[in-house]
């Protein structure tokens, strides 16, 4: 590679990185307790919680959302999603169905007795977090600007790898010359933590920026695939009277046998249109459990209008959920991919720590020729 | 291109075996979850080969 062209990709990896890292380093310290959700909630009591009556008989879907409506006057709901651990049933309701995520309730409610389940002592803290690694209490614009660093971040990631062949020429994979300056020990460091990491770090990275495209993407499956669906409907007041919810579900799992319902969003919701119920299904192999699909069924007469194939974008944004969070292995993987996290601040602070040093000894203390000595 | 294999050969071989893992637990329980991990675990066994080997 010619000088210049080195020249122009270490200015591309400097200055996308000086972009992003501040927002990077937030982003690994907060997904690291993210990774282990789960574990923190189970921890924290969500597995100590009992049924009622463990066995006994479960409310109808039906039941459960005239009881979390009761507790809710004047709302509607919007989702109804379903625990796969425990007889729970979770409602969310609002002032009405399309209300911001910040205007909705969110009631888990047990199945057997009625009684809302008690929310877990850690979620408050744990749903700080999430919205901080999420959007920065930002909403939409937070979410996409938290989006457009990711993509800064891939681009310092290659050209990093571009800036990696220079100073590798003469050294062994791995070198550390620890002996050396610190500045010289720390840049192998970054050299080596920035190599091992580098595909988990890309899809990690690739497919967080994807999920920041959640809203866009479901929108614009809403406007094309669920537009057809809605257009018979045009000028009808919404469903005077609603059907049964349990016959809804049933009629899609009908319609898709074999598939677990995931959850289901009423009319008017984010996710489905002003007249239907949408039952997503999910299958029951580690791929297609992320690969929901749902049935829309008419919220007046309960029959089943449409099963729906998700688009392509709608498809990859749902694959992107687990290669990100990193939940879709056991146990074993959400260590490594905790070790990985870790492993990425490393880089990230290394790389701040080179950055910070650059000017303060002329001339710049490590350069290609220097790396080969 | 042999040089091209020194500078980059292990990042290359390391960053297959780490997709090879983060596909493997995307298909299937059980043994597709230990292939993943043995993948995703395989570059920082590496990295902890050079570490002690090539620090100096």
């Amino acid at each position: 590679m010619r000088p210049a062209t080195v020249r122009i990709w270490s200015l591309v990896h400097k200055w996308t990185s000086l972009i992003c890292t501040v927002f990077l380093l937030m982003l690994c310290v907060t997904g690291l307790p993210l990774i282990f959700h789960h574990e923190i909630d189970d921890l924290t009591g969500h597995d100590r919680w009992r049924p009622a009556n463990p066995g006994g008989p479960m409310l109808t879907y039906d039941q459960v959302l005239e009881t979390a409506l009761k507790r809710r006057p004047g709302e509607v709901p919007i989702f109804m999603s379903f625990d796969d651990d425990r007889p729970v049933v979770n409602v969310t309701s609002g002032p009405t169905a399309d209300a911001p995520g910040s205007r909705m309730t969110f009631a888990p409610i047990d199945r057997t007795s009625g009684d809302p389940v008690p929310p877990t002592p850690a979620g408050g803290v744990m749903d700080f977090i999430l919205q901080l690694h999420t959007d920065l209490f930002l909403g939409l614009a937070g979410m996409l600007f938290l989006g457009a660093m990711g993509l800064l971040f891939a681009a310092s990631v290659i050209s990093g790898i571009v800036v990696y062949a220079p100073f590798m020429r003469r050294l062994p994979f791995g070198t550390v010359r620890a002996s050396r300056s610190a500045r010289v020990k720390w840049l192998d460091y970054h050299n080596v933590l920035g190599a091992v990491t580098l595909a988990w770090v890309l899809v990690v990275g690739v497919t967080g920026v994807v999920n920041t495209l959640a809203g866009p993407i479901t929108d614009s499956w809403k406007a094309g695939a669920l537009a057809s669906l809605s257009a018979p409907y045009q000028g009808k007041p919404p469903p005077a009277r609603m059907a049964s919810l349990d016959a809804a579900v049933r009629t899609a799992q009908a319609a898709m046998p074999g598939m677990e319902v995931q959850f289901v969003a009423f009319p008017g919701s984010g996710y489905s249109t002003g007249h239907h119920y949408a039952v997503f299904l999910h299958g029951t192999t580690p791929l297609t459990r992320h690969l929901a699909r749902p049935a829309l069924i008419d919220a007046e007469t309960g029959d089943l209008t449409a099963v729906q194939d998700m688009p392509l974008l709608s498809k990859v944004l749902s694959l992107s959920q687990p290669l990100h969070f990193g939940d879709y292995g056991g146990l074993p993987l959400k260590i490594l991919w905790a070790v990985l996290d870790l492993i990425t601040l490393v880089v990230l602070g290394s790389g701040v720590y080179l950055w910070l040093g650059a000017g303060r000894r002329k001339p710049v203390a490590v350069t290609p020729d220097e790396a080969r000595a | 291109m042999s040089g091209f294999l020194k500078i980059f050969g292990w990042p290359i071989l390391l960053a297959l075996v780490s997709l090879i893992g983060l596909v493997a637990a995307l298909i299937g329980d059980g043994a597709w979850d230990g292939l993943s991990w043995l993948c995703l675990a395989a570059p920082l066994a590496v990295l902890v080969w050079v570490l002690l080997t090539r620090r100096g």
